[in-house]
This record gives structure tokens, C-alpha cells and sequence, in this order.
């Protein structure tokens, strides 16, 4: 399969008065298309750092990215971001948030309209378009921010901590929900988070960084033997309890 | 954001519970209103009855129906609504003037990092400098005319709006800003997609605060220079010891703020709590 995303060696230094920050060394790793990657880490090993540097939103001190064989020197239509909350603008209807990539890209042409009322249609927001996000649910509210990431059509999905936000209930649900949409589209994903169950659940491969500077510590694949995996039966198949102690091990977490 | 407001009006009764408790909010509302209306009719009334009976010298504090009488005086020689008109324009023009330029500057001020940095302390000082003061400068340096007295106005509003309006565009969560960088976009984007809109609000209320300083910048920019207006007329009311035209411009300018600010406040629920 084709590597979409390469990571070469990549290091990231902070300076601010009180001194450097070595928040990220020597990090290698090759993400294939399609596949859903997932990393963990102790808080503050820079996980978030990782995905800021992928989407070209701060350059790395040292080493480069690839996406598709290009090294990244900015923000690319390439790449999608999806954000802790939704962000949703409040001003705005559902339709008028989920144009704004659009808006901003300059983009909007009968295509991507009509893109746009597809996955409007498809994904169950299309009676709600008109309505203001204070009148939408937790979950739909994070559909919502999910498709006004797919509208610009983006290759690789990232998501940071993209449910911490959401209650454990409503969480199960997107999960299973987002995760089916991001299949659905064919699209690389790579999810930071905090939660070993989320990580195994959704990915192919998870990914252990180490405590500040961070660094690949080990990388699992989940081979979770069922026909039509979705985030919830994984949950329930034998082998995620094995993975789940090997990365709680491995992440060495201390009260 | 608006359905907290949408709660306060009563719906229809679902139980004798619930119908009992909808009358008791409104006997309390009613309490409040005539309470409210017995304060001001006694108030007049002590008043124009002391004065009627000479327990305080009218000449002095004026009274009610003398206040009544000046008002059909000013109207009969035709200057009452001349006065009323100019000090409302200068008001209006005073606080719209405040709040766009503020706005204006406070966009520079957090388009540059630096320049923000560099007037900060001047901001410091001229906000707890009683713009009062200026008023002589600006009347030898623009004349004694309705210019200065906007100036005047501008003085008071402007830097209030600026650091309430810079306050409110730093408030603004950073990955709303981030979002708009993610999609690829531009500082001007970020601006009008993101910092105008979601300070609109903030920008609605600074024009709630400019209103009731612009009164203070017309009336005393008036009572300086102008040769019309409410403010010149209390002032001249005062000169020639005439307490009845002096209360009679007050109670009008009371009646004009309240009716600009209730405008303003309509205009803020027309706009931002029922977007389109």
C-alpha cells in the first residue's frame, strides 16, 4: 500500500523564557492510505504537537513530513483537522459552518455544493441545515464538524482528542458513528488520544509515545479477527483486552 | 443562547399548581409597576404641593406645572424640538462615531502584537484621564461649534470601546482561529469569518455604553460652547436664574437618553439574539 504520510526523523524544541521545551525526538513513522492510526501517550508528550506539525500548522525544529511524497511547509487541502470541541460557529446555521472550508478555500462551486448537500443527505443533518447549532445534540454537533472537515475533501483526517468533549454514552455512539463515516469516505486517519479503549477500538495500528520529549515507545497492530469491525465490537472481541493491558504496561502510568 | 429568555414568558397553565404560581409571578409583576408609578406620582406630587404652598420657594426648585408650562412656552415660540434635535444628533453621531472608530482601532490593535505593546500605557492614560479636561483644547482647536462638541463626545466613547472591543476579540477561543487556519486561511479571514462575527455582541454592547457616555460628552460639550441644544439651554436656564427652563431641559434629556438607550436595546435583540 502507498505511504501517505512519512515522518523522517522528526524532533520539535519550544524556547520560551524559562528555558527549552524537548517536547518531540526522533520520531519515525510511515502511515499507509486508508489505515486508521491512533497514538497515545503520557499528557504532555507532545501527541498534539505531532498532529499540529503534520497539518503543517507549526514547523518541526528537525526532520520533515511527507504527505504524498511532498514535504509540508503549510497547511495543505490535503489534510483535515478535527479539533477537541466542534467549534461550530454559533452565528452560524449548520449549512453556514459546514460551507466555511469552503469559504475560506474559495471553493465553492456547483461540485462541491452539491458535495456538500450529499453528505448533508447521507450522513443525516440535511433536515437540520437551517438550524443553529444550540438546537443540535452533543453528537450531531460533532457529525456536523466532521463533514464540514470532509467538504474540502481532504485525504488524511486528523483528530485531536476529537470526543474527550462528549459524555461516555454519547462518545460510544460517535465513535462507532465517525468511525463509519471515516471508512465510508476512504480516508487515512490519524486520532490523538488519551483513552487506550478509544485508541484500540478505532485503529489499525496504535501508536505508544513516551513520556516528554516524546517518541515512539512501540506500535501495536490490532488485529482484531472479525468480519465488519466497527469501534464496538471491537470492544467486545477477546483480543482487546490483551492490547489494552499491553499498552496500559507500556504507557507505565503512575498516580 | 436565547432560550433562556424564551422561559420567562409564561405559557399556558398545566395544573391548578402551575396556574397558581403563573398569578403569583404576575400579582408580584404588577406590585413592582404600581410601586413603581406610586414613586414617581408622590414624588411630583410632594413637590408641586410644597411649592403651591411656599414650604420650599419655587423660584428656587422649581415645580411641575411650571416645568409643564415651559415646555408648551418652548414649543408655542417654536425652539423646544430645534433644541431637542441638536442635542440628539450630536448624541447619535457622538456615539456611533465612538463605537465604529473604536472598533476600527481595536482591529489594529490586535492585528499588530507590536503595536498593541506599544499603546498599552498610553491607553492606560487616557483612559483614567477625565476626558473633561480636553474640552478647552478641542474648542481653540476646532471652535466653539458643533464639531467639538462631537469631539467632545468621541473623547468620552472612544477609548472605552476600544479596550472593551479589544477585550472581546481576545476573549474569542483560539481554536475558532485555529479552525480558520486549518481550512488554509489568512489574518483577513480570520477577521471577517471569525473576530467580527462572534464580537458582534460585544461590539452591540459597547453601543449601550457609548450611548449613555455620549450624553455625558454633548451635555458638556454644550454647556462649553454651544448656542442650542438641551445642554446650552440648562446652562443658560442657570445663568439667568431661570430653574424652570433648567428642570424642564433636565426632564427632557432624561425622557431622550431613556428612549435612545430602550432603541439601542431594541436594536440588540433585533440583531443578536434572532440572527436573521
Amino acid at each position: 500500500m502507498k505511504k501517505i504520510v512519512q515522518i523522517q526523523n522528526l524532533g520539535m524544541k519550544y524556547q520560551s523564557l524559562n528555558g527549552e521545551i524537548n517536547a518531540l525526538t526522533k520520531i519515525n513513522l510511515d502511515i499507509h492510505e486508508g489505515e486508521f492510526v491512533s497514538i497515545v501517550g503520557p499528557s504532555g508528550c507532545g501527541k498534539s504537537t505531532l498532529l499540529s506539525i503534520i497539518s503543517g500548522l507549526i514547523k518541526p525544529t528537525e526532520g520533515r513530513v511527507l504527505v504524498d511524497g511532498e514535504t509540508v511547509s503549510g497547511t495543505s487541502r490535503k489534510i483535515g483537522y478535527m479539533l477537541q470541541k466542534d467549534h461550530l460557529f454559533e452565528w452560524r446555521t449548520i449549512q453556514g459552518n459546514i460551507r466555511l472550508g469552503l469559504e475560506i478555500q474559495k471553493n465553492i462551486t456547483p461540485d462541491t455544493k452539491a458535495y456538500m448537500e450529499h453528505l448533508l443527505q447521507t450522513y443525516g443533518l440535511f433536515e437540520f441545515r437551517h438550524k443553529y447549532p444550540s438546537q443540535l445534540s452533543g453528537g450531531m454537533r460533532q457529525r456536523a464538524a466532521l463533514i464540514r472537515t470532509l467538504v474540502t475533501n481532504p485525504q488524511i483526517l486528523l483528530l485531536d482528542e476529537a470526543f474527550s468533549a462528549l459524555d461516555y454514552q454519547t462518545r460510544l455512539a460517535v465513535n462507532e458513528d465517525i468511525y463509519s463515516i471515516i471508512k465510508k469516505e476512504n480516508k487515512t486517519a490519524i486520532m490523538v488520544t488519551h483513552d487506550i479503549a478509544e485508541s484500540i477500538s478505532m485503529a489499525d495500528r496504535v501508536v505508544v509515545l513516551s513520556r516528554r520529549p516524546g517518541t515512539i515507545k512501540e506500535i501495536y497492530s490490532i488485529e482484531i479477527d472479525i468480519e465488519e469491525r466497527t469501534p464496538l465490537s471491537s470492544r467486545e472481541a477477546p483480543e482487546f483486552q490483551f492490547y489494552f493491558q499491553e499498552i496500559w504496561k507500556e504507557l507505565d502510568v503512575h498516580v | 443562547m436565547s432560550n433562556t429568555k424564551l422561559e420567562l414568558t409564561p405559557g399556558p397553565a398545566t395544573s391548578p399548581e402551575h396556574e397558581a404560581f403563573l398569578r403569583s409571578v404576575r400579582m408580584e409583576k404588577i406590585k413592582v409597576r404600581v410601586t413603581q408609578i406610586l414613586i414617581l406620582v408622590i414624588a411630583f406630587g410632594l413637590w408641586e404641593i410644597c411649592a403651591q404652598l411656599r414650604i420650599v420657594d419655587p423660584f428656587i426648585t422649581s415645580q411641575p406645572s411650571r416645568v409643564i408650562q415651559t415646555i408648551f412656552t418652548l414649543h408655542q415660540e417654536g425652539v423646544l424640538f430645534h433644541h431637542i434635535a441638536v442635542t440628539c444628533v450630536e448624541t447619535i453621531i457622538g456615539f456611533l462615531l465612538g463605537t465604529i472608530l473604536g472598533t476600527i482601532i481595536a482591529v489594529f490593535l490586535w492585528w499588530s502584537e507590536f503595536i498593541s505593546k506599544v499603546a498599552e500605557p498610553y491607553l492606560v492614560i487616557l483612559n483614567s484621564l477625565p476626558k473633561i479636561a480636553l474640552g478647552p483644547i478641542f474648542i481653540v482647536w476646532i471652535g466653539a461649534g458643533p464639531a467639538a462638541i462631537i469631539v467632545m463626545t468621541l473623547a468620552i466613547s472612544l477609548i472605552v470601546t476600544i479596550l472593551e472591543v479589544l477585550n472581546g476579540f481576545i476573549a474569542i477561543d483560539k481554536e475558532k482561529i485555529k479552525l480558520v487556519h486549518i481550512f488554509g486561511g489568512s489574518k483577513t479571514q480570520v477577521l471577517r469569518k471569525v473576530l467580527l462575527p462572534a464580537s458582534f455582541p460585544t461590539i452591540v454592547n459597547a453601543l449601550k455604553i457609548n450611548v449613555g457616555l455620549s450624553w455625558v460628552g454633548v451635555i458638556v460639550g454644550e454647556f462649553l460652547v454651544s448656542k442650542a441644544g438641551l445642554g446650552y439651554l440648562i446652562v443658560y436656564g442657570g445663568q439667568v436664574f431661570r430653574l424652570d427652563l433648567v428642570m424642564t431641559s433636565v426632564f427632557i434629556l432624561g425622557i431622550a437618553a431613556a428612549v435612545m438607550y430602550q432603541g439601542v436595546v431594541l436594536f440588540e435583540k433585533i440583531v443578536v439574539k434572532n440572527p436573521k
